[in-house]
């Protein structure tokens, strides 16, 4: 007698459409969600892209040239025109000492009074005395003085000049990211975030908001199916997410000249995965505890800064402690990362993509049955 | 399906539900209900809170599972098969989830989708929801902008976008205008008389009851009487009376005694006079001399639905009436001018809209003095100007002889205030809440902890002080924050939507309690939605639309009533004409302008 039974395909499949199209209004309708899901990703990828970058460039050092002859002044020289370097010359080590207490010099190149003269016997030394309390910046200004040096004697025989080379000369070259450009890494790691933020962190929200405002007693009671609330819910965010992908892929390949080797349609593929997990995450985390407050806590502390600090794109996995180290294991963000060095970076290693994407398929799966079992037509 | 199950929507044989509190104590919200709501009549649940009225709909309606007992909901055991009644029912929870950030249309349309309702059908079921709930203007408005009334409207369409076999309306009135209840009313007699709706709700206002079919009285999870409302009226029969006030006694002073009277059930103010029930087996009539009754003209008067209600609860429950004498200390009641509120031409406006326009009056130091209204009359934006909360924008302004624009803060030391959401603080305890409050108000040392003692005493919540003030029952939050806006002492209380979904017998209690203390010469000041709570004040004002329609005693205010038999109108009669004239002459001033 009623057309379109509440249990047939077609009234399933309605009701999805509309669930999903209420979700969309309300997405874009809250001032709030606009923020976290789209302001906050383009701030993102400008910070990232111009604001924060692990290179070092213009540190301050002072060039003690105790010194005075013309070689000994063309070696400052090379510091001084050096853009990883911003140097003042002193000619007195007491001074460049006082500079570097003063912390207005991250370091000191001492160059000898006897440096002509060794020079001449072909032992010369340059000493470097390094600021040590950031202990990483001062191990890169050791390897940037060490080239300055290395590129001096270059120039010095190239021009015509006898050198003595020393007895090893140490050669180095990076893979994959030739100009050691730390945002070759960070714009992979920013998809990372944006994917967390918008998969988890939003979504942490969404199902908590209808427990606080009463708004699912009124649905519960209707022909609605918890699986149909739930892949109404996603649907919009899924989209959110990838436009955040899209975003994110053309900064890096456009603005920031990042190169993609591996394929874009795995990239894809794998950020669909990685999204589905956060997804997940965020909706479960909001089934569970029932208040958005709370679920907008617990995402960020399980999703976003792990994301952040554990997944590998900030810090190595191996330096870390092994017991921190375990628990990377378990965060889905750390196989999304590798996922995304690889493909941008490397190319396509199907040796590094399939287990990750295993991996994340597995998590996706059992985040969504978790989901699915957290969220019940019930009250109490 | 056989016959029976479809004469019979809902058969439920000893239902028994308890609820474990977060502090572990466990609650009986329900202690073997059995009850049946047949088909195409209207079957109301009536009690006071916590009477487990909202627990046995949820179970009707499948979202909760009895511990035992049987429920059948269209001949299907819900406990077991609630997606196959949730498939055929429609349900409207007290707290109706509209989404608030999608329109009018919007949420339509996603019910209707929930319901597979379609083109066609849709086509056919929306003008007639439209023309109902009269929300066609409104289709494309947010519904988180609609008022109360109208969003309950909605509530309502977005139920009956098909017809249900079942309807369960959950307290749809609660927190609703009179004009909006009235109308609210039309649409569910309208769905049961014309259209053979089944419905089930519950109420827990008495006049509603009346209207009903059948109606099962509930108190504490249990069951106290069941069949048509005549006959629960039918059992105060010979005992109701009205009586005049005997001598110089206030008519409110008068209902106050009778109330605490052993033999009285019930009485209330009318109309300057005070209606009464009396306990024990019904008599020809009371002997005027005998006890609070002597020196007074008493008359007979037919039962209200109301009347048999607090006969059945008196006789079933030892919850006898307390006094609600309270001692406050300090007030003298003589002192200073006689007008403690004078407002005159004020104003408000918020942007270009007139929240409060042009309205004059006075209030007597000692009076009751009540302010009602419709939704968006402008009550609250008036109390908070009163209170000094909101500076007005035109107007003069004086509150316990001080000029509220200029000497907010000393003005604000002599009144206390009961906002409509009880201001408390959840998590704390109950002392911890007047501890603050006393602080707030600058009490110190002794008198600190005197007034706080008073408080815990004189509002009976000694027993309670040390249970976070979220987990108190309704009428005890009420107490407490009544208490904390008492603590200071103040020559005012000003106290906005005190009663909003309070049960009779809260409501009862807490009259006692004001009259109490405008006898000691507390000024009260009160906006309320319950129309019967007019005839507590001394005068009142109806308000509309920002202005201030009608002013005098309960008695002067129902004369405006216009009923369609001629009989003395009620006060909700009164209100309902004066707003409607006013808004006729609005709307037709406005169409010759």
């Amino acid at each position: 007698m009623k057309p379109g039974r509440p249990g047939g395909t077609r009234g399933k499949l309605r009701r999805i459409v509309a669930l999903a199209r209420k979700e969309t209004y309300q997405l874009t309708r809250d001032p709030s969600s606009i923020a976290i899901g789209m302001v906050m990703p383009a701030l993102l990828v400008l910070l990232f892209g111009y604001g924060l970058s692990l290179d070092v460039t213009n540190v301050p050092v002072a060039i003690a040239v105790e010194d005075p002859s013309p070689i000994a002044m063309d070696l400052a020289a090379g510091f001084r025109l050096s853009r990883y370097f911003d140097a003042v010359l002193v000619p007195s080590m007491a001074q460049a000492e006082q500079l570097m207490l003063d912390d207005e010099v991250k370091g000191i190149v001492r160059i000898r009074p006897d440096f002509s003269r060794h020079m001449a016997i072909g032992d010369a030394e340059v000493q470097v005395i390094l600021h040590g309390t950031d202990a990483n910046t001062a191990r890169i200004v050791q390897g940037y003085a060490q080239g300055a040096v290395a590129q001096w004697t270059a120039r010095r025989a190239a021009e015509g000049y006898t050198v003595t080379s020393p007895p090893v000369v140490v050669e180095s070259r990076l893979w994959f990211n030739e100009a050691n450009d730390s945002r070759y890494f960070l714009v992979p790691g920013l998809i990372v975030l944006v994917m967390t933020l918008i998969g988890a962190f939003l979504t942490a929200l969404v199902i908590a908001r209808e427990w606080e405002r009463g708004t699912f007693e009124a649905l519960f009671a209707t022909p609605v199916h918890t699986d149909e609330i739930l892949v109404g819910k996603t649907i919009p965010y899924f989209v959110m997410g990838m436009i955040g992908l899209a975003l994110c892929i053309v900064a890096g390949v456009f603005l920031f000249h990042v190169p993609l080797r591996g394929s874009i349609w795995i990239l894809v593929g794998v950020s669909m995965l990685y999204l589905l997990v956060a997804l997940g995450t965020g909706l479960w985390v909001s089934s569970v505890t029932k208040s958005q407050f709370v679920a907008s806590q617990l995402a960020l502390l399980l999703t976003f800064l792990p994301a952040m600090m554990l997944s590998g794109f900030l810090f190595d996995l191996r330096s870390m402690p092994a017991a921190v180290r375990a628990i990377t294991y378990i965060l889905p963000a750390r196989y999304y990362v590798a996922l995304l060095q690889t493909l941008f970076l490397a190319g396509d290693i199907w040796g590094v993509i399939i287990p990750n994407a295993a991996v994340l398929a597995v998590m996706a799966a059992g985040l969504l049955v978790m989901c699915r079992a957290a969220t019940r037509k019930r009250l109490a | 399906m056989n016959t029976t199950a479809l004469d019979v929507p809902v058969v439920a044989r000893d239902i028994r539900k308890t609820f474990r509190r977060a502090t572990g104590e466990e609650v009986t919200a329900l202690g073997g209900v059995t009850f049946e709501a047949r088909r195409g009549t209207l079957t109301a649940l009536v009690g006071p809170d916590g009477a487990g009225k909202t627990t046995l709909i949820r179970l009707v309606a499948g979202l909760m599972t009895p511990d035992s007992g049987s429920l059948d909901v269209l001949g299907l055991d819900v406990a077991a098969h609630p997606q196959a009644v949730q498939d055929r029912i429609g349900y409207m929870p007290q707290r109706f989830g509209l989404y608030e950030d999608l329109s009018v249309q919007e949420n339509l349309d996603l019910y209707a989708d929930m319901h597979g309702v379609g083109g066609d059908e849709r086509d056919e079921r929306y003008p007639r929801l439209m023309e109902m709930t009269a929300l066609g203007r409104f289709r494309s408005r947010l519904a988180g902008h609609l008022s109360g009334g109208m969003k309950q409207k909605l509530g309502l369409a977005c139920t009956l976008i098909r017809s249900p076999d079942l309807l369960l309306l959950d307290e749809p009135t609660v927190g609703v205008d009179p004009l909006s209840r009235r109308e609210l009313w039309e649409i569910v007699l309208h769905l049961v008389r014309e259209e053979g709706l089944s419905v089930l709700m519950s109420t827990s206002y008495l006049d509603e009851a009346e209207r009903c079919d059948h109606v099962i009285v509930m108190y504490a999870g249990t069951v106290l009487a069941q069949g048509p409302p005549a006959d629960v009226t039918a059992t105060a029969k010979g005992r109701v009376f009205v009586a005049d006030a005997p001598g110089r006694e206030t008519a409110r002073a008068f209902q106050a005694r009778l109330l605490a009277a052993p033999g009285i059930v019930d009485a209330v103010p009318q109309a300057g006079r005070v209606r009464f029930v009396r306990g024990g087996t019904p008599e020809p009539g009371p002997t005027p001399d005998d006890g609070p009754l002597a020196g007074t003209s008493v008359t007979a008067v037919p039962p209200r639905f109301e009347d048999g209600f607090m006969t059945l609860l008196h006789a079933s429950t030892e919850r006898a009436h307390t006094a609600e004498r309270m001692v406050l200390r300090g007030v003298s009641a003589d002192a200073g001018r006689d007008l403690v509120v004078e407002v005159n031409d004020l104003v408000r406006m918020f942007g270009p809209f007139t929240a409060v326009d042009h309205i004059s009056f006075s209030v007597r130091r000692g009076e009751v003095f009540g302010l009602l209204g419709p939704n968006g009359a402008g009550k609250t934006t008036t109390f908070r100007m009163l209170c000094g909360l909101l500076p007005p924008t035109g107007g003069s302004l004086q509150v316990a002889e001080t000029d509220l624009r200029t000497a907010r803060a000393s003005a604000r030391q002599r009144i206390g205030y009961v906002a409509q959401k009880f201001s408390l603080y959840g998590l704390l305890s109950v002392r911890e809440n007047l501890e603050f409050f006393a602080s707030a108000y600058g009490l110190r040392g002794r008198r600190r902890a005197e007034r706080i003692a008073w408080a815990l005493e004189q509002f009976e919540l000694t027993s309670l002080a040390r249970l976070p003030s979220a987990q108190l029952p309704g009428g005890y939050k009420q107490r407490l924050a009544m208490a904390a806006a008492l603590l200071h002492e103040p020559e005012i209380l000003f106290l906005d939507e005190a009663t909003s979904g309070a049960d009779p017998m809260a409501r009862r209690e807490f009259w006692g309690r004001i009259n109490s203390l405008a006898e000691q010469g507390v000024t009260v000041i009160i906006t309320t939605h319950f129309m019967e709570e007019a005839e507590y004040c001394d005068r009142l004002v109806i308000m509309d639309a920002g202005r201030l329609l009608a002013e005098g005693t309960p008695a002067a205010v129902r004369r405006h009533a216009r009923t369609p038999s001629g009989l003395e109108g009620t006060m909700e009669d009164a209100f309902i004409t004066v707003v409607e004239d006013s808004r006729r002459n609005a709307a037709t001033g406005g169409g010759a302008a």
